[in-house]
């Protein structure tokens, strides 16, 4: 603070409960709408206070489903989502660190070269390479499965990277002591390398948690089973169903439960998450 | 390439460490990309039976295709809109809470959520928001004479996805802006208040020029949002539609190799697109490399 300018300061403060206020809006509107009844949608404007339905809605969404739209229960596509983000997050985790290991402590033939190729997977976003990727999975059986979800999307150049930069900074005193001390490569790795990435693993694991469960092309192409499908991609579908009138409360409870999860880990972690966000990009 | 002073020994134990990422990015990444080159210079007839090599054919159909066309400027009018609305907004409350000090932390929970509400959430959030006939927006619009309906106006369609997919990304822009501002030094500032320099001029003549890297570097990163993350937030609202208003690049490539079933022409955006982001990718890192020397 330069000098002391009380309205500025004020307006400051307006302008942040406004930014905040429009930000959170669309939520809040859900949020109510999730605890109507379906005759609040007919006609008129969507309602603006909570109504008494609550409990009705989400415990239709989580154990019963909707039964116009042939879905199974919000609860199967939770674990769903949630097998696939922990998988995509920790696989991503696991493969990267041990491949930045071998880039960064070993000497070998075409180090250089798997390093580049590991490195335009960065520029090879699903979305644009989507028909060819989905017959790859599909010739190899792996459509409606937890691995056809998850293994296609756990290369990561971004976490390699990361991890990469990291063990650059790691001091080069402790892998001569470690070696006078008698430690192989692996022994170096577990006790010394993965403790002191400890922080890093957390922050990435925030980011990418968010990055799994959020997958929408993707499990929308490969699951035609109702049982693989994922919550965020079963909210399109439902929505669509009904096309006259969606089931508005039913689909904004879906929708609740879909942003919940991921906004929670970002809100629990905000510091790991702001760590994460910006040292991926650097 | 860097590496360290010293290293381990081995033949056989970095190919072993290397060996999963390699597998997953040759088997799911390159492989399935270069077929994507391949199939864009073959051509297909309608039954399938026989394919033959047709060299740029499909690239030159495709640049005088109207509808290409018309999805490149799409995306062109919806990357600028995703940018310039995501930018100055997250810009005004970075500057907002860079004047705050006991509550900024608060403001800043507050404000990052969105970031992990996914598109395709995001997408459905606004469009129930601007349902023409119970949404709330179409609501207040009512009173000024606007008759809001997106499933007819192009236009309007427009708007909704820009609005869906900048929400989402507002949030990180402004940590990025924040971190930005915390960077300037505050004695230049401090300086230049002395010397009789109101925020203002202080915001146009030091603090916008110093953000400048942040926000070369953010415009990059939100044309790469607004080119392939937002596919959920199209495909999940508008579909591409009315009349192709919002039928940006990458969903066109979904639509015609998965709905119109045209391997050959999906094939071929696909390698336009690959391209670009290549481009983008580059511009970003030389941004970086030139960041890191100082």
């Amino acid at each position: 603070m330069i000098e002391n300018r009380p309205w500025l300061n004020f307006f400051s403060h307006v302008v942040l409960i406004l930014g905040v206020a429009v930000v959170a809006l669309p939520v809040y509107i859900a949020l109510i709408a999730s605890t109507r009844g379906p005759n609040d949608f007919y006609s008129g404007v969507v309602p603006l206070l909570p109504g008494p339905h609550t409990i009705e809605n989400y415990k239709q969404v989580l154990f019963a489903g909707i039964s116009t739209s042939g879905a199974p229960p919000i609860g199967l596509m939770m674990f769903n989502s949630l097998v696939m983000a922990l998988s995509i997050a920790i696989g991503k985790i696991a493969i990267s660190i041990i491949s930045a290991f071998a880039i960064v402590y070993f000497r070998f033939p075409f180090r250089s070269l798997a390093f580049w190729l590991i490195f335009v997977t960065l520029m090879l976003p699903v979305e644009v390479r989507i028909l060819p990727t989905f017959k790859v999975v599909s010739d190899l059986g792996m459509l409606n499965s937890y691995a056809g979800l998850s293994i296609p999307l756990i290369a990561s150049a971004t976490a390699t990277f990361l991890f990469r930069q990291f063990f650059l900074t790691v001091p080069e005193e402790l892998m001569e002591a470690a070696r006078v001390d008698g430690a192989g490569p692996m022994r170096f790795f577990w006790d010394i390398l993965v403790p002191l990435s400890r922080t890093n693993m957390a922050a990435l694991f925030v980011i990418l948690f968010i990055y799994g469960w959020n997958q929408y092309l993707w499990p929308l192409m490969i699951t035609t089973d109702p049982h693989y499908y994922t919550v965020v991609m079963a909210i399109k579908r439902m929505a669509d169903v009904a096309d006259s009138i969606p089931q508005w409360n039913v689909v904004m409870a879906t929708v609740v439960l879909a942003l919940l999860p991921p906004v929670l880990v970002v809100i629990a972690m905000q510091r790991l998450f702001v760590k994460g966000l910006v040292e991926t990009e650097k | 390439m860097q590496t360290k002073r010293t290293l381990f020994r081995s033949k056989t134990l970095p190919y072993l460490l290397i060996l999963p990422q390699m597998a997953v990015t040759i088997i799911f990444f390159l492989w399935p990309a270069a077929q994507a080159v391949r199939q864009s210079f073959l051509r297909e007839d309608a039954f399938g039976f026989k394919t033959t090599f047709v060299w740029f054919d499909n690239y030159t159909q495709l640049f005088s295709d109207p509808t290409y066309e018309n999805s490149l400027r799409v995306t062109v009018v919806f990357a600028i809109g995703v940018a310039v609305l995501s930018l100055v907004s997250a810009l005004v409350l970075a500057l907002a809470v860079d004047r705050t000090i006991r509550s900024s932390q608060v403001y800043t929970t507050l404000l990052v959520w969105p970031y992990a509400v996914a598109p395709a959430v995001a997408g459905i959030l606004w469009w129930f928001m601007f349902n023409p006939t119970i949404g709330i927006l179409p609501y207040l619009l009512s009173f000024v004479g606007y008759h809001w309906d997106h499933s007819l106006s192009g236009f309007d369609a427009m708007i909704l996805v820009i609005i869906a997919s900048s929400w989402k990304q507002i949030s990180y822009n402004f940590l990025f802006f924040v971190a930005g501002l915390q960077a300037i030094p505050k004695s230049l500032v401090e300086a230049a208040a002395i010397d009789g320099a109101g925020p203002y001029k202080r915001f146009f003549t030091i603090i916008f020029p110093l953000l400048s890297p942040t926000t070369f570097f953010l415009l990059v990163i939100n044309t790469v949002y607004a080119m392939f993350d937002t596919f959920a937030v199209i495909h999940a609202t508008t579909q591409g539609g009315p009349a192709q208003a919002t039928n940006t690049l990458v969903y066109k490539v979904f639509q015609d190799g998965f709905i119109g079933l045209n391997i050959g022409s999906s094939a071929t955006q696909s390698v336009v697109l690959m391209i670009i982001v290549i481009a983008l990718t580059f511009i970003q890192f030389r941004w970086i490399e030139r960041n890191v020397q100082y």
